[in-house]
């Protein structure tokens, strides 16, 4: 199986997305463990992940932190930002410079909207942080937000399936 | 002009809207409504839900801001008295609203009709 990324000319087999599923559910394996794990050799696996790096279809490594864990901020929420129609590209930029902000979508369901994943060490914190900074931005018409009580599954996005 | 002057001139002053008052129903639950004047604030009080000034009464919000923002220490003393009585409900907004007119009727009277 080839698969032709849109907008440009990469292709991926199956390796190469086997190998990307694999560094997805674990960044740190091996190219010894990945190779061992698709029947192929490690240094194919090097060399395929080194041209999928430069080819940036692999944008980078992160680590994933337990915020819980750290103590730093435990309270998450998902505030959705009612906007004026012409203010929402900005007022999404705005929002995505934030450091309380983690992610932003925007999201046309009955009205435009923006969705936002907000962290803050306290309530009280998460709230004068919507009050300060979110609330005053020009376009903003009414903020809904929803503090997370219990995570029932949490997993960054696979593209590949 | 007088420093009482000066003074009702500052606190009914317009200010910037990072510095407005934003009206809430629980947290991060923003209405829409907002105040940047004592003015605006005085008729907000009669057209935002109950709900959003027993939130922020309770929180001493209002206070807060007029202390802070405004800084009209006279106004933020009434409304803390306001608050340690408990109320709620219309009862709340209608002292809550003569509380406030009261004190900005005597900033905008004429000085001889002034307590």
């Amino acid at each position: 199986m080839k698969v032709k990324l849109k907008n440009n000319s990469i292709l991926l087999d199956r390796t190469d997305l086997e190998i990307l599923r694999a560094l997805q559910s674990d960044s740190r394996k091996t190219y010894s463990s990945i190779g061992r794990q698709l029947g192929v050799a490690h240094s194919t696996v090097y060399e395929r992940v080194r041209k999928m790096e430069q080819q940036k279809v692999i944008k980078g490594y992160t680590v994933t932190v337990d915020s819980e864990k750290v103590g730093a901020r435990n309270v998450v929420a998902f505030m959705t930002v009612y906007t004026d129609p012409k203010e929402t590209e900005r007022v999404a930029e705005k929002l995505a410079k934030l450091s309380n902000v983690v992610n932003v979508y925007s999201s046309l369901s009955e009205e435009l909207l923006i969705i936002a994943k907000v962290t803050a060490k306290n309530q009280e914190e998460m709230h004068e942080f919507i009050a300060n900074s979110v609330a005053p931005l020009p376009g903003v018409l009414k903020i809904r937000t929803s503090i997370l009580t219990k995570k029932f599954k949490e997993t960054e996005t696979s593209i590949i399936g | 002009m007088t420093l009482k002057e000066e003074g009702n001139s500052r606190f009914l002053r317009i200010v910037p809207r990072e510095k407005a008052f934003y009206f809430f129903t629980s947290i991060g639950n923003y209405t829409g409504e907002s105040a940047a004047s004592l003015k605006e604030f005085m008729e907000k009080i009669n057209t935002v839900s109950i709900k959003s000034l027993e939130f922020h009464m309770l929180r001493g919000d209002f206070e807060k801001w007029v202390t802070d923002v405004l800084e009209d220490k006279e106004l933020a003393l009434d409304i803390g008295r306001l608050r340690r009585s408990n109320l709620a409900g219309d009862k709340l907004r209608s002292q809550l609203f003569s509380a406030v007119s009261r004190h900005y009727e005597e900033m905008v009277a004429p000085p001889e009709f002034r307590r």
